[in-house]
């Protein structure tokens, strides 16, 4: 079954999304989902197959602001091929919030515009046995939990980002997929990835799986690990291989494709 | 400052050290009371008495109780997004569920956020009474929920992912899942809500580790299966018959049996598509869980005109019954009268009305209802009203007191008048809505009452499970839909439409405390501890609030 409409929008993102720069994660990822169930189709996976559009590099024909572009989303352009669309206001917000959070990515070319046609077969057999991806990552239920679960990478990111990666870990680290060291008052020390933080309390996810919210008042030094853990492709693939990998993350469409 | 540090080590204990590898077995949640500071499944425990072996909070301290932290769920409080979830607490993580079917893990001692799921859910999803979902189940690492438009997620409890998703039932026909799952050994435990909408109800099993279903019991049976004949011959009532899934069944380990409750026939008001007693709606039954083969069953309102679905949450007891223990169960049900029933055959033991019942004069000693009345072209006063003498809510049963405490509607009424019902697919299949005084959903924010005694209230009404005498009430001016509490210092936790949050000795009913949450309690409450310290967490309007003794 075809599932076009994602119903479920945190309530709470619609005030932060229509602000530029202050997206959720959370906001994001469901921005993705609906940019590739149903704007894709037109726009293409990077957004740029309407000529003089580019959706994810933030050159807009018509728009400016977030909310004119929520506006388009939800309104269409009559006259054009540009549906209106049953989308909320949050879930509009949502599709920009992720647009606009892929923008960066898509404008700096690091890791190269452009993506080499991989074979996903092979991708998967490099990812679970030479590039030694399965050894951190999490997916379909199977595999560790200590780096991001990539079951549905393929919907939530673009290739080129994928592959950007895989090359150049430290490039973009996402802030939902940063590390912390924490230090206790009695010295102990934990690190993991940080799932949630507020001015009083930090939430993580530590080496042995265990989820584990701390009190500032408790620890003596919290500070953010600065590279990624994950290791460039580029010294143990070939330029193929990552190809191939790339082409097998694509197809992690999650469960409810 | 002292609290904090309190608080701070507590947090330290419960979130980080405590957690056992491999998560929950089936082992542990067979044995929920040798860890009283876990709260495992939707009642606490698989008897179904929503009892808490915890005895920090006593009735001579809880004026001490004191609100800890709340969770906002950021869904409005609209009356079709009731917050009814009971949460789960393991090794100091809180999981629940909030309105429609977003899952969340918390730190059980701060209610700040480890993760958050959101499934996308089908816009074919219907819903009569609610947008709703009443919690999770847990096995191993793995959550389970239902959702709306009728899937069985698992959830891995550390980071919110899915593991898998099956398709149970089809959202467009109204077939949706708001119980929270029952894992009984390695299967996981479900059935559909949607009697309104002219679904064929059953109970399926699925394989926690794969999603792939294991067996299904159909609650209204179909041609060549045992109790067909309760159906009108060459008709196809029974594919639109009801007998929905609401709320979450218990589990006898010596006897091997699980019980779950049925809803109502459809259509619900017009019983002309119908003649016959319709099994299995409105009934209990006990399935092999293994096979999903059913062992036996009691049908408490045979024939249903009056919506009295046995939505209830099967209370497991072992009493004394005429001189010598038995392993009963209780059952206050929507139709008004509440039962003892030995569990391990079925048997009626005793049926008495406890609130005002006209419908039936009485239950007779083979345990069939002495009915009166009937819907009617001209329209039927009937008591208890459409809601019921008590609904989903949970009650609660502290064996060491041997009292049995429901949530109950009062001396409330409804007029059925028989109307025209045609089954269109989608569309709800009912006949015409009764009037009622007292609305089964709150209408609007706010508390606003402004019914007679006449016209209906609330109370918390106290059993004695033996005797089946009534030991005491207690008295509230608007009605609830607030599941019970029973601690092992005998308190009684409690709330209601009108946004209190309250604790009554469970032995005299007497009031000793009570918090204002200023919104409707429409969910059980439940108690887990983290180090030393007990918490009581309750769902009232939009939010959860945590209460524990003031330090």
């Amino acid at each position: 079954m075809r599932r076009a409409i994602a119903l479920l929008m945190i309530a709470a993102g619609v005030a932060a999304a229509a602000q530029e720069h202050s997206y959720t994660q959370a906001d994001v990822e469901n921005g993705a989902r609906l940019y590739q169930a149903s704007c894709a189709g037109c726009h293409g996976p990077n957004g740029d197959m309407v000529p003089g559009i580019e959706l994810q590099r933030g050159q807009f024909r018509r728009a400016t602001t977030d909310s004119e572009i929520v506006q388009i989303i939800r309104a269409g352009i009559p006259g054009t091929t540009m549906p209106p669309t049953s989308f909320t206001d949050t879930q509009a917000a949502t599709i920009v919030a992720y647009l606009r959070t892929a923008a960066p990515a898509a404008r700096s070319g690091r890791g190269g515009a452009t993506v080499a046609r991989g074979d996903p077969a092979k991708g998967r057999a490099i990812f679970e046995s030479k590039g030694q991806c399965a050894t951190c990552h999490r997916v379909n239920g199977s595999g560790p939990r200590v780096a991001p679960d990539l079951s549905e990478i393929g919907t939530i990111r673009p290739a080129t980002e994928l592959q950007q990666k895989l090359v150049d870990p430290n490039a973009e680290i996402r802030p939902g997929n940063r590390y912390v060291d924490v230090v206790t008052r009695n010295g102990s020390k934990i690190t993991g990835r940080l799932l949630n933080q507020d001015t009083f309390t930090i939430q993580l996810i530590d080496s042995n799986e265990r989820l584990v919210s701390l009190p500032r008042t408790e620890l003596r030094d919290v500070s953010f690990v600065k590279t990624s853990p994950m290791p460039s492709a580029r010294g143990t693939l070939s330029p193929e291989e990552i190809a191939d990998v790339v082409a097998y993350l694509v197809t992690l469409k999650g469960y409810r494709p | 400052m002292r609290l904090r540090i309190a608080v701070a080590a507590a947090a330290l204990a419960g979130a980080a050290v405590q957690a056992q590898p491999g998560g929950v077995t089936f082992d542990r949640i067979l044995h929920a009371d040798r860890e009283p500071q876990n709260w495992l499944t939707y009642s606490g425990s698989l008897d179904g008495h929503r009892h808490s072996p915890l005895t920090q909070i006593t009735p001579g301290n809880a004026k001490d109780l004191e609100l800890q932290w709340v969770f906002q769920t950021r869904t409005p409080a609209e009356p079709a997004e009731k917050f009814e979830a009971t949460p789960l607490v393991v090794d100091g993580v809180m999981y629940t569920t909030l309105s429609p079917n977003h899952v969340v893990a918390l730190d059980a001692a701060t209610g700040r956020m480890f993760w958050m799921f959101s499934p996308r859910l089908s816009p074919l999803a219907r819903v009569c009474c609610g947008r709703i979902n009443r919690g999770l189940a847990i096995l191993g690492d793995s959550l389970f929920m239902g959702t709306i438009d009728g899937h069985l997620i698992a959830i891995d409890a550390k980071i919110g992912k899915p593991i898998w998703d099956v398709a149970v039932s089809r959202p467009e026909l109204g077939y949706s899942l708001t119980v929270a799952p029952l894992v009984i050994k390695d299967k996981v435990i479900i059935g559909p809500a949607g009697g309104e909408y002219g679904i064929r109800g059953f109970i399926a099993a699925f394989d926690a580790k794969t999603g792939k279903e294991a067996w299904r019991f159909n609650t209204v049976p179909g041609p060549g299966e045992a109790g067909h004949d309760t159906w009108p011959s060459g008709s196809d009532a029974w594919q639109h018959g009801g007998g929905s899934i609401w709320v979450t069944g218990s589990y006898d380990p010596a006897l091997n049996l699980l019980y779950f409750g049925t809803g109502n026939p459809g259509p619900d008001w017009n019983a002309d598509p119908r003649p016959g007693a319709n099994l299995y709606t409105d009934s209990v039954v006990a399935l092999d869980p293994d096979t999903g083969r059913l062992k036996w069953h009691y049908q408490f309102t045979p024939h249903d005109e009056f919506d009295y679905d046995s939505t209830q949450v099967p209370v497991l007891a072992d009493i004394e019954w005429q001189g010598r223990p038995r392993k009963v169960m209780l059952w206050a049900n929507r139709n008004g009268f509440w039962y003892v029933l030995d569990r391990a055959t079925g048997e009626f033991l005793r049926g008495k009305p406890f609130v005002r019942v006209n419908w039936a004069e009485g239950i007779d000693e083979k345990g069939v209802p002495k009915r009166t009345l009937n819907a009617t072209p001209e329209g039927t006063l009937v008591y208890p009203n459409n809601q019921g003498a008590t609904n989903w809510y949970s009650p609660s049963y502290n064996p060491r007191v041997g009292l049995f405490y429901i949530p109950t509607w009062m001396d409330t009424y409804s007029t059925y008048t028989k109307g025209a019902v045609e089954y269109k697919e989608g569309n709800q299949y009912v006949g015409r809505f009764p009037t009622m005084t007292v609305p089964a959903l709150r209408t609007g924010p706010g508390n606003v009452n402004t019914r007679t005694p006449q016209e209906g209230w609330g109370a918390i009404q106290a059993f004695d499970a033996k005797s089946g005498e009534l030991k005491w009430q207690f008295k509230m001016s608007d009605v609830t839909d607030s599941g019970i509490l029973t601690t092992a210092s005998d308190l009684v936790f409690a709330g209601g439409r009108e946004g209190y949050f309250f604790a009554l000795d469970g032995r005299t009913g007497a009031q000793v405390w009570k918090g204002n949450v200023g919104g409707q309690v429409s969910a059980g409450p439940m108690s887990y501890a983290i180090g030393v310290r007990q918490y009581v967490a309750i769902a009232a309007g939009s939010a959860l609030f945590v209460y524990a003794l003031r330090q």
